[in-house]
């Protein structure tokens, strides 16, 4: 018992949980947001590997961190103008168009990257954000070391999660979006643009989707390999139904589940006898878990998953 | 502009689509080969002869071929229900490691015409249970199975890593994670001699055929079309909605898992990490390229096979990552998507 409360005590422990959380928060942001105007997004995995991809290769070829995340939203962007057209302008399955993009997307960026970097024996590597630390906030007790050892896309992340909750439920657009994802027909009464809208969302989405796999490459670790984006696009599609569709509660999901994630780390190292791989498999129960618990409760929006025609019902 | 659905669909646009759909993505992946700076229809040719030049890769293409028919057809008669299986991967690995463990244990001593028959049934059953988890999740709960297959891949994989690392290691494998291996006598007999090719394939395409069957000519093919056309419609009609999605979902997690069941006996004899480079993903491609036909499957997944046996030996010649496979699979998907919604509107101004 004692171990457990050493860990949870530690400042290690809730800085990686930030840093644990921060992919996640910005891929269940994104999907949050396609979801809200009606469009489920499964290319989010592949957008994600897509980002951490191309942000790396950017940062690789010579471009500033920042200019490689930009990168990779805009790549997110461009999958998920495609995924908008597929799903929006013809209708098609959201699952199957989703499936698509994913398989589409993540090849193209292990191929783009085998093609552009040459096989060499150990990964070439890039010099990942530093962690900064805001005056005023890092001497704050306990709160001050955890957040100094973050990097800037993880305040982003933060504020982000904030700014979206703002946008959604307090501005105009927001509820425009949200009366997209309930009610198209309604919403185009009200002079709404419901097929503008869902291209919006699905395309501001997709882009803070590839953010969070550039978190991966740019931050969290220095370099690409294939499938290191390990099912968090699918876990950010499982938050946002226990999020209930509500930012806010997209950033405490991500917390709790980066929480549940750290700790398993941790536990690991100081457990013996019990296979990693058990350790492995709790993030993917969990949101199994997660998702059983939350869908009876969950508000979802009406029109999700149900393409819009205009004078067709 | 707007789409107008065609009263009528001609048999010659049925036929089309697909053949239109993989000439569109493999002009566009020539633009991903040209961008590299190799020649496109070089590389084309050089696929083809890589997967069909010889009779050692053409028998090569049909054993790949093999594992991607069963995932397709888990894929197309679950999606025909509307029953969103994602997780042929998952189930493909579960049915592998379940002929590894009773085929190296259980049945390491019996005879071939038991061993055979008894472990293929093993495998479909262990892809069936993993099925039906997130089917029973859906029906109970209502959570999207979408989500929760594709979840229990991830958590398939690394339970199969846990055995293959413990009670199932083969201590003679010089320390590398590898299940022990099944009996010689229970590995399924060679089609063609002097090949990899085994009766695996025979069998796949027999259960093309008699899926085709059931779903055209049988209560249940028309149930279990009638619950993926309309879930209400079905259950006005008297169909028995759960139990008719249950058993849609045990024939597709069972032919999963049987897929994996076959590469171990008809390949391996034993099961790695591996063991599928993404057989259960690659399943839904053919899958949609079929149209959900279960004879198309054959064709779809005879297509897939090429452009991954083929693309290694071109890879090799033209310095072209063999992920271009991937890609124009990938994007033949999507292709596909486009076509068949072409071949049911049409465009008005």
């Amino acid at each position: 018992m004692s171990i457990v409360l050493d860990i949870v005590a530690s400042i290690g422990l809730w800085a990686a949980v930030l840093r644990i959380a921060t992919p996640l928060i910005f891929g269940t942001l994104g999907a949050l947001l396609c979801e809200r105007a009606g469009v489920l997004n499964l290319g989010i995995e592949g957008i994600m590997t897509f980002g951490a991809m191309i942000g790396w290769l950017a940062v690789y070829q010579g471009a500033d961190l920042w200019t490689g995340l930009l990168v990779a939203a805009l790549s997110g962007a461009v999958f998920g103008l495609l995924h908008a057209a597929l799903t929006v302008t013809l209708g098609l399955s959201q699952h199957v168009s989703g499936l698509g993009v994913t398989l589409f997307a993540s090849s193209l960026s292990y191929y783009l990257f085998r093609l552009l970097v040459p096989l060499s024996g150990s990964p070439p590597t890039i010099e990942p954000f530093a962690p900064l630390s805001v005056p005023g906030l890092a001497d704050l007790p306990f709160i001050g070391p955890v957040l100094s050892a973050q990097t800037p896309p993880t305040y982003l992340a933060l504020l982000l999660a904030l700014g979206l909750a703002y946008a959604i439920f307090r501005t105009p657009l927001g509820l425009a979006i949200r009366m997209t994802g309930e009610n198209p027909h309604a919403a185009e009464a009200q002079g709404v643009d419901p097929m503008a809208v869902r291209y919006g969302a699905v395309i501001v989405g997709s882009a803070l989707m590839a953010v969070g796999g550039a978190f991966l490459t740019l931050s969290a670790f220095n370099s690409f390999f294939p499938t290191m984006v390990q099912g968090r696009g699918w876990i950010s599609i499982a938050l946002v139904v226990f999020a209930s569709w509500r930012p806010g509660r997209a950033l405490f999901g991500a917390l709790l589940f980066a929480f549940f994630d750290a700790f398993q780390l941790r536990l690991q190292t100081v457990v013996d006898g019990v296979p990693y791989q058990l350790f492995l498999m709790t993030p993917y129960i969990l949101s199994i878990v997660a998702l059983c618990v939350m869908a009876r409760h969950a508000r979802v929006p009406q029109a999700l998953m149900q393409p819009y025609r205009r004078g067709e019902r | 502009m707007r789409f107008e659905r065609r009263e009528h669909r001609p048999l010659f646009l049925v036929v089309l689509t697909p053949l239109l759909a993989v000439a569109a993505a493999l002009a566009l992946s020539g633009l991903l080969i040209a961008a590299a700076g190799a020649p496109v229809f070089e590389a084309y040719w050089r696929i083809l002869v890589g997967a069909f030049g010889s009779r050692l890769s053409a028998t090569e293409t049909l054993t790949r071929a093999t594992p991607l028919m069963l995932t397709g057809l888990a894929a197309a008669v679950a999606f025909r229900a509307r029953v969103w299986n994602i997780g042929g991967e998952g189930q493909f690995y579960l049915g592998a490691i379940a002929v590894a463990a009773v085929g190296s244990r259980l049945l390491a001593e019996a005879p071939g015409y038991l061993s055979i028959p008894l472990l293929l049934f093993t495998g479909a059953i262990a892809g069936m249970l993993l099925l039906i988890l997130p089917l029973w999740l859906r029906l109970r709960f209502s959570v999207d199975e979408v989500v929760t297959s594709l979840l229990l891949n991830f958590v398939a994989v690394l339970f199969v890593s846990m055995l293959i690392d413990g009670p199932l290691k083969d201590p003679l494998a010089f320390g590398w994670p590898q299940s022990q291996s099944v009996s010689d006598a229970a590995m399924l007999p060679k089609l063609v001699a002097r090949s990899r090719l085994h009766w695996g394939f025979g069998i796949a395409l027999v259960l093309a055929v008699v899926i085709h069957i059931v779903q055209s000519r049988t209560v249940f093919g028309l149930k279990s079309r009638a619950a993926g056309l309309s879930p209400e419609g079905a259950v006005f009609a008297g169909v028995p909605l759960a139990r008719t999605l249950l058993l849609v979902a045990c024939l597709s997690g069972g032919l999963a898992g049987l897929a994996g069941a076959v590469e171990v006996l008809g390949v391996k004899g034993y099961v790695t990490t591996d063991l599928s480079p993404g057989f259960g993903y690659s399943g839904i491609v053919v899958a949609m390229l079929a149209g959900l036909h279960p004879l198309g499957v054959v064709l779809a997944a005879l297509f897939t096979a090429t452009m991954f046996v083929g693309a290694d030996g071109m890879s090799r010649a033209l310095k072209i990552p063999t992920y271009i496979a991937d890609v124009t699979v990938a994007l033949s998907l999507i292709t596909m998507l486009v076509a068949v919604f072409f071949a049911q509107y049409r465009i008005r101004r």
